[in-house]
């Protein structure tokens, strides 16, 4: 069976409008939805649901599933799918995301649109392979060696899994940079009621494919069909010559490793194509803020325990707003320093020993305090916890 | 031997967190019965890596270390390698992993510690599957078999581990089953006072993973020998000698069991019977078990 898009086939296969669902199978959902045709994947908790939704699911729309033999080969297959001309994703936890770094840092370098979902688990190491944690927020963006920009989104609800996976997949394919959804333990083991969208709500962007003659098609630089610096995708195969290396390489894609301004025009491109868009890429939800003097700025699973402290300081006299990130990677950062100006105190709860507070002390800090609220341990933080904070403790 | 002739002494001690009926546990009372108190083990991730501690219990007697999943031959090079700058030499160092950590993911750290000649035991525990994180397809599982990532039953065959050890030239290698303790433990003592690199494979049925009932474990162990889908060997050099059933089948002494005798008792070949009976994949499955054992025969004999 060939793979061709079919949204309404897709909606077949996934059943029901609204469902009761896991949020790991909500990224399966999102995946499918958004024209995922590949996965390769490798058992991992807790993730491994991920991968099981898939093997069901991706052979009845006519995509592949291959079982890896582990998380290297996984994310190098995903390049590679992705080049043979398929929208590709993995799903992985802690362990496993650090072994797929090396071959991230490829995707980065040699543009390759794919999707990584990381189930978060505590760290270092195996950790708490069961339970959630907030700890490779930073190992997302700095992981691999070299520069290069990441995207991340981090969901809080299970409908935000599919929602972000789509929406991954759409930044990735725009700016041909792998994309990541960092859920957690928490987030990818919980059931919620989710509303799959209609054919005519989906928003899916597809990568541009090289259509300029063969003989003028020139694989790493400035698109030459459009005004951008995310160039046209030339699928092997169709007839273009492509030569795909993680070496530093100059516009034509050929090695240029002693060379300092290919390096240097090469980096700078493929991370301001993404920094460019920064301000575009901003997605958060902001809570109370009209009139804060206390804010919490959070993301992911820990957003919800910070609601409901913001709901009982609120209930108590206590001006607290909440700043929810949704997209983590690219930071926003006028946003945050914006909200600095307004509020006396910024407090960050995260399910590790403070990570994002960094991003949000280098653009918050000369203007409000700025609080880590940590919890580690593959607990999530009680709202009371939270609470605390507010009133000073 | 018989089983009362194996030593008294216990080093996998009560407070296992193994499901009834596990048979890591059965061939792990064996190993360290063979092996004795002077041993160190590295595990990597596999069921026995949370079966053996979970706190506040802990089932092991002997120093052990829990390391990446990729990487339990690469720890124990290192492992031995510290022993002896020390000039220890009377330290057996055990490499144990499951099947997933030995044929997938562990297969490049194993191959690069047998090329080395690392002075050490490595033990495959072999239940087909990636058990610890629910029952997923891994290198060791067979055709036709269902897994969560394999649900209409695997379409590829297993891959032969043995042959892929016998390439590497070692001094020691051999396959076991959990239901013969006696040819486990003769081999591990074995095994045990050789120098080198030293695999061993023990056939482990799995009552979850395979869906059998939990008393049956070593039933479907001694089918895997009887119908010939696991054979018991052992090489030494480079000169190959099957043992028990799998010498007479071998031989030609007795006939091998129909394969369908041991797959319709596992609930992961249950598609291949209900609704309806899918003679050719059974078909498949007969042949090319027929396939090794002539391999085996051509070779061997």
């Amino acid at each position: 069976m060939k793979y061709k898009y079919d949204p309404k086939r897709i909606r077949e296969v996934l059943g029901k409008k609204v469902q009761f669902l896991l949020g790991d199978m909500a990224c399966v959902y999102g995946g499918l939805l958004a024209g995922c045709s590949f996965f390769g994947g490798y058992p991992i908790t807790p993730a491994s649901e991920v991968a099981e939704g898939m093997a069901r699911r991706l052979p009845r729309v006519g995509g592949t599933y291959i079982q890896m033999e582990d998380e290297i080969g996984s994310m190098a297959a995903v390049i590679g799918a992705a080049w043979g001309g398929a929208k590709s994703m993995t799903a992985t936890s802690g362990p496993g995301f650090s072994l797929m770094m090396e071959n991230y840092g490829f995707a980065a370098m040699t543009e390759t649109p794919c999707v990584i979902v990381n189930v978060q688990r505590t760290g270092p190491s195996t950790g708490q392979p069961t339970l959630g944690a907030q700890g490779d927020m930073m190992q997302v963006r700095w992981g691999t060696h070299g520069d290069f920009e990441a995207l991340a989104l981090a969901p809080s609800t299970v409908q935000e899994c599919m929602d972000f996976t789509i929406e991954a997949f759409n930044l990735s394919e725009k700016y041909r940079n792998p994309a990541c959804v960092m859920t957690d333990g928490e987030v990818g083991h919980l059931r919620e009621r989710i509303i799959i969208p209609d054919e005519k709500d989906l928003k899916i962007i597809d990568r541009v494919t090289a259509t300029i003659d063969k003989e003028k098609y020139i694989p790493f630089t400035n698109s030459q069909t459009r005004k951008s610096k995310v160039p046209d995708f030339a699928t092997f195969g169709t007839g273009y010559r492509t030569y795909v290396t993680g070496l530093t390489h100059n516009e034509k894609g050929f090695p240029a490793t002693d060379k300092q301004p290919d390096h240097e025009r090469l980096v700078k491109r493929i991370t301001t194509k993404i920094t460019d868009d920064a301000d575009k890429l901003v997605m958060v939800e902001q809570l109370n803020l009209d009139d804060a003097d206390v804010a919490f700025v959070t993301y992911g699973a820990t957003a919800r325990p910070a609601e409901s402290a913001m709901e009982m300081g609120r209930k108590n006299g206590i001006k607290v707003g909440l700043l929810r990130l949704k997209i983590v990677w690219p930071f926003p950062d006028k946003l945050v320093t914006n909200l600095a100006k307004d509020v006396d105190k910024i407090i960050v709860p995260e399910m590790n020993l403070g990570q994002m507070v960094h991003p949000v002390r280098e653009f918050a800090e000369n203007h409000c305090e700025v609080i880590s609220a940590p919890k580690i341990g593959g607990e999530m933080h009680l709202p009371m916890e939270l609470y605390k904070y507010l009133e000073g403790k | 031997m018989a089983i009362k002739d194996l030593p008294i002494e216990e080093c996998y001690i009560p407070g296992s967190a193994a499901c009834p009926g596990c048979p890591a546990t059965m061939a792990l009372r064996i190993v360290y019965k063979a092996l004795g108190k002077n041993t160190v083990k590295i595990v990597p991730a596999c069921c026995t890596a949370v079966i053996e501690s979970l706190h506040p219990y802990t089932s092991f007697d002997i120093p052990t270390m829990n390391i990446a999943f990729e990487a339990a031959a690469a720890g124990a090079s290192g492992v031995e390698a510290g022993f002896r700058m020390q000039g220890k030499t009377d330290i057996t160092v055990v490499a144990w992993a499951g099947d997933g950590g030995t044929y997938d993911i562990g297969i490049q750290a194993l191959s690069g510690a047998l090329e080395r000649n690392t002075n050490f035991i490595y033990i495959c525990y072999n239940n087909e599957i990636y058990s610890n994180t629910g029952i997923q397809r891994s290198g060791a599982t067979p055709y036709g078999a269902w897994t969560t990532t394999t649900v209409s039953g695997k379409t590829e065959f297993r891959k032969e581990m043995g042959e892929i050890i016998q390439a590497h030239h070692i001094p020691y290698a051999a396959q076991a089953c959990i239901a013969y303790p006696e040819d486990l433990f003769k081999k591990l003592q074995k095994a045990k006072i050789i120098h080198g690199p030293r695999y061993i494979e023990i056939m482990a049925p799995c009552p979850p993973g395979w869906r059998f009932p939990m008393e049956k474990t070593v039933e479907m162990g001694t089918m895997a020998v009887e119908t010939g889908a696991w054979a018991l060997y052992e090489v030494e050099n480079d000169k190959v000698t099957f043992n028990g059933r799998s010498k007479l089948i071998m031989e030609g002494k007795v006939e091998r069991k129909p394969i369908e005798d041991w797959i319709k008792y596992q609930g992961r070949f249950r598609h291949l019977f209900k609704p309806k009976k899918d003679i050719k994949r059974i078909k498949a499955i007969e042949d090319h078990i027929d396939q090794m054992w002539e391999r085996y025969r051509k070779c061997y004999l």
